[in-house]
């Protein structure tokens, strides 16, 4: 039915031309840095201006750094911590806020809001105040609570969206039958807000894996991340390396993007094949 | 007798029950609730608290009280950056929603599932970097780069235009940043929309451009108010691309922050340039949220 209406509201057929025509243009558009970016990673030239040839050399220089492994994997395990905590912290709180009532949930449930909203430089400056007038020495753990402050409100908004589409009954049912709200929360509305969790981590991890502005500001400094060490090698001038390090990165993200997709493809399709056997059981 | 005891043992039952209860919304709501006193309301106060602070000498900084630091943003050349930020910010997010709006109509009326796959490949790009899209484009908009050497292949122009370092670089680093973000909310707002009504709009007479203006653009407007909010916020505070599309030459509110706490080490000062910046995004939030807006679709 939706389709007849999407039809016919789809009057002509140039309409229709000219729509597939803007898509394609602002495909080209949006992905032309990235395709830039690929390119130049395989020039064989120290500067990006003149193409000179095609070469892996960059490649092979990377795999044989160890300075930028170091900095990779410092990146990674702040992603991951962060990933984990702003999950577990954001889900609960999501969960609980909406179930309970107490004195100054309003006024909290607006502040997790906060650093949606307030640009990064304000929240990186207030941290980097709050850390120095208690005297705690920067470094990985205050990176670790400045980023996880970032993504607390995109896992809080997400598995919230996921609540709201949840029918309450479903928990009130499983407590009247005795089920404490420990057993609720694992067994009931766990599964149900499952897919707001992932998309709330997927979205932190992305998030921190990027972030530069308050990790510079939260960073002592022995400590690099990837984002910060690609802009001060932007800074000091553009050399092919970092666009071999950002090609290798863009395709590991891809792939693991494509990765999710064929399997929850994948699982739908189980999902419905699953449903019309039952289906054809019950008739 | 009996029926008392089971009473009792009844009551003694609910009050372990409810105790439990108490205990597991603690745990529920007690991480979040102390992390959001700790790390944004603590913090935020700290800013609010040094920006009434006095600069002493080496940056340092002295426990008396003063306005001078609010004072001083009226001075000129200060004021000239608060107007170039919010003019770019303005330009950003006119051609942002000018040309997301379109495309997230033609992306509304796509299958499904090829939706789907077209908004992640629009987001693909940011998830990726932010920064390293920024950089492709200092590649693409610098003298001998990609955008001027195609346009004297065309034989457009004849020599090389200079795209990089002004507010045209700034201005299209920031939409290639935020347009993927203003999309999304444009995009669900379209697609709540009853089609019915567009029908109705065209059975009774009205012509398409009338039909889009009256019915279409109301409808929709909740989402494209995110969109604004999405790309104008954030445009201000960004201090990155400006300093790498703007070479310096454009300085924005997030760059003289950034250069409060770095160069000149007047933290007083840039902390007093931070709540005027937070004071200004809160207020349009505001009126957002008062125009029924709902904060989860900033997210």
């Amino acid at each position: 039915m939706n389709n007849e209406v999407r039809e016919n509201h789809f009057t002509s057929r140039g309409w229709r031309t000219a729509s597939y025509i803007y898509l394609a243009v602002m495909l080209v558009l949006l992905y032309a840095p990235v395709i830039v970016m690929i390119r130049y990673s395989f020039n064989d030239s120290r500067t990006n201006v003149v193409w000179q040839g095609f070469t892996t050399k960059y490649y092979a220089k990377l795999f044989h750094d160890p300075a930028l492994w170091e900095i990779f994997f410092v990146t990674l395990f702040i992603a991951v911590c962060v990933t984990l905590l702003g999950t577990v912290v954001g889900t609960l709180g999501a969960v609980g806020l909406s179930r309970t009532r107490f004195p100054g949930r309003r006024i909290i449930e607006d502040f997790i809001y906060f650093p949606l909203v307030i640009p990064e430089i304000v929240l990186g400056i207030a941290l980097l105040l709050l850390f120095n007038f208690n005297g705690i020495r920067l470094g990985i753990p205050t990176i670790i609570i400045g980023d996880t402050t970032l993504v607390l409100p995109y896992v809080f908004v997400t598995v919230k969206a996921r609540l709201a589409g949840m029918d309450p009954s479903v928990e009130e049912a499983s407590i009247d039958l005795g089920a404490d709200r420990m057993y609720t929360f694992f067994h009931i509305t766990m599964p149900a807000i499952m897919p707001g969790v992932i998309s709330g981590a997927f979205m932190s991890f992305s998030l921190v894996l990027d972030e530069l502005i308050l990790t510079s500001f939260l960073a002592d400094a022995a400590t690099v991340t990837l984002p910060m060490k690609i802009y001060s090698m932007i800074k000091r001038g553009v050399t092919p390396e970092i666009n071999a390090l950002t090609t290798i990165i863009f395709v590991a993200i891809t792939v693991a993007v494509v990765v999710y997709l064929v399997v929850s493809e994948m699982k739908d399709r189980k999902r419905l094949r699953e449903e019309e056997r039952r289906g054809e059981a019950a008739e | 007798m009996k029926g008392q005891k089971n009473l009792a043992k009844d009551t003694r039952k609910k009050q372990k029950h409810s105790r439990r209860e108490t205990l597991s919304n603690a745990i529920m709501c007690g991480p979040i609730t102390v992390w959001t006193v700790l790390f944004i309301i603590l913090p935020v106060a700290l800013l609010v608290f040094m920006s009434f602070l006095t600069k002493g000498p080496l940056g340092r900084i002295e426990y008396k009280f003063t306005l001078a630091n609010y004072a001083e943003i009226f001075n000129p050349a200060y004021v000239n950056v608060v107007k170039e930020s919010l003019l770019i910010a303005f330009w950003t997010t006119l051609i942002t929603v000018l040309l997301g709006y379109p495309l997230a109509m033609v992306i509304s009326k796509l299958k499904k599932k090829t939706s789907g796959i077209v908004t992640i490949a629009i987001m693909l790009p940011l998830w990726v970097s932010g920064l390293i899209i920024t950089y492709s484009l200092v590649i693409m908009l610098n003298a001998s780069g990609t955008v001027n050497t195609i346009l004297m292949h065309l034989g457009l122009i004849k020599k090389p235009l200079q795209l990089l370092y002004n507010s045209f670089a700034v201005i299209v680093g920031m939409v290639y940043m935020f347009m993927p973000f203003a999309v999304l909310p444009m995009y669900s707002s379209i697609e709540k929309m009853d089609p019915g009504l567009l029908e109705a709009s065209a059975d009774l007479g009205a012509s398409p451009a009338k039909t889009f203006f009256k019915v279409q653009l109301p409808l929709t407007s909740p989402g494209i108010f995110a969109a604004v909010i999405l790309t104008f916020i954030p445009c201000i505070g960004y201090y990155m691309i400006a300093d790498m599309l703007g070479g310096g030459k454009s300085m924005l509110i997030g760059n003289l922050i950034y250069r409060q706490f770095t160069v000149s080490r007047n933290w007083p000062f840039g902390a007093a340039l931070s709540v005027v910046l937070a004071a200004i995004i809160l207020i349009m939030v505001r009126i957002y949220t008062k125009l029924g807006g709902s904060m989860d679709d900033l997210a």
